[in-house]
């Protein structure tokens, strides 16, 4: 197992940067962080809308939110991978398509646990703005957004790990990333699949497990650190 | 662009046979792995019950290493890794008995136990002690009272996450195409491939995904509002 990493190392963290694209765990980084903060406004405009009093708002919005949560990832990946040729009339390249297909299959979710980090704040906060003047927009940006989304950090970072362990899918469509760059390792040496696949396991393993904690790490210090503002933890 | 939408090509003869059998095998594979899941997932309640340090840890690191790694990767292990770890017969029998599905579905089995595990805890702590103490005190034994009243009680609390773990592993199964499953999306590339009516054999399967999550997700918001325990 030692050996393969000895002799590998670099297909798995640049793939074969100076010799051809950037990819391995540099490019699942990228990707994910891209994807992540392409989606970003989508999804804080998502979860307004489905705040939003209006019906010719909120019904569109769960609409796109209940279909995207009712397919699988890669169905993304496939319609994305078609109709861009169709869009911008040229075929586009997978690490592409795999960020479009995450930036649309992520806003749904992401849009949710905004929402969900809105909902959670005391309706107070938005009575105190409304009685000193302030209108939708300033009372959104200024008082709803920053509260919500500093109380939502840890459930982003869980956000920024479901989206590392998503870009895997690029094996499929040989976007260069970390999975592709093992599944290339280990064609060349076809005996040690289940050495190969462990490190790649591994890889994955340390990677968003640190997140995961720094994830835990970060809801006990919000949760404690805010003098214990009445039930703002969120639901991932 | 001059395309003309024609769903006939895509859903007559041959192809449309190969779309029911993609159908009948995502619903296999979710079906096989879903009480692999459950079965697992009760067991490794069970393990954590038990108060011994070293079975928590086993517990604990099943669960964080089912979450953190990729399942597509996991997937991958189980198929290209572990029958590469086994006799020769064992191999063997595997490959002529359509390994890849039953591989599949261990993996995304033994996955998904990890989050089943972690909803029937978080069921089962959500129930106040004194309802254990209570029952302790009116003579139940251990296991009388948690299969009485603790258990049911959790059960009702954890329906809810729990079919909304069975819609994410009904959309998983379709990873599985990628070790060669003839599930609906590796039917679906079939069917593409073969007539080139790429749009129509991919609205067949969004809209056939789309009809059996809708489903699920009418039974979890059902249940959520029928098992609501009314607090007072």
């Amino acid at each position: 197992m030692l050996e393969i990493l000895e002799n590998n190392w670099l297909l798995f963290l640049v793939g074969q940067y100076p010799h051809g694209p950037i990819g391995g765990l540099t490019m699942t980084l990228f990707m994910a962080a891209t994807a992540l903060a392409l989606c970003f406004p989508f999804a804080i405009a998502l979860a307004l809308a489905r705040l939003s009093p209006y019906r010719w708002l909120r019904l569109p919005a769960t609409a796109i939110v209940h279909t995207v949560r009712g397919l699988p990832l890669i169905m993304f990946i496939f319609w994305t991978y078609f109709v861009s040729p169709l869009v911008i009339g040229r075929a586009i390249g997978g690490v592409e398509t795999l960020i479009i297909a995450l930036v649309v299959y992520e806003a749904a979710y992401l849009s949710e646990i905004i929402r969900a980090g809105i909902e959670g704040l005391p309706a107070g906060q938005v009575e105190a703005a409304k009685s000193l003047g302030l209108r939708y927009w300033p009372t959104t940006f200024k008082v709803v957004l920053p509260q919500a989304l500093h109380n939502m950090l840890p459930s982003m970072v869980s956000q920024f790990v479901s989206t590392i362990k998503e870009t895997s899918l690029g094996y499929v469509i040989s976007a260069h990333e970390v999975t592709f760059a093992a599944s290339q390792v280990n064609n060349v040496l076809l005996t040690q699949p289940f050495e190969v696949y462990g490190i790649l396991a591994l890889t994955y393993f340390v990677l968003c497990f640190a997140l995961t904690s720094l994830a835990r790490f970060i809801e006990r210090r919000t949760s404690s650190g805010r003098g214990g503002a009445p039930g703002v933890i969120v639901a991932a | 662009m001059g395309y003309v939408f024609d769903l006939r090509g895509v859903l007559s003869g041959q192809y449309l046979d190969w779309f029911v059998i993609g159908v009948a095998t995502t619903l296999a594979l979710t079906c096989v792995a879903w009480c692999l899941a459950m079965a697992m997932g009760i067991i490794l309640t069970l393990i954590r019950m038990i108060p011994l340090p070293p079975l928590g840890w086993f517990v604990a690191l099943y669960v964080e290493y089912h979450r953190n790694v990729p399942l597509l990767v996991q997937i991958l292990i189980w198929y290209f890794g572990v029958p590469s770890l086994l006799p020769r017969p064992a191999r063997q029998w595997i490959n002529a008995h359509h390994g890849e599905f039953l591989l599949a579905a261990i993996a995304l089995g033994l996955a998904s136990a990890a989050y089943i595990a972690e909803d029937i805890r978080s069921g089962i702590r959500s129930i106040p002690k004194a309802q254990y103490e209570a029952a302790r005190s009116i003579g139940f034994g251990y296991l009388g009272a948690m299969g009485y009243v603790v258990l049911p009680q959790a059960m009702r609390i954890a329906i809810p996450p729990l079919i909304n773990q069975t819609l994410l592993l009904f959309k998983n199964t379709s990873l599985a195409m990628a070790i060669g499953v003839g599930e609906l999306t590796y039917r679906t590339r079939e069917v593409e491939s073969y007539t080139f009516k790429t749009f129509e054999a991919f609205a067949v399967a969004t809209v056939i995904y789309l009809l059996i999550s809708f489903g699920i997700m009418a039974l979890g918001s059902y249940s959520d509002r029928r098992l609501k325990l009314e607090t007072r």
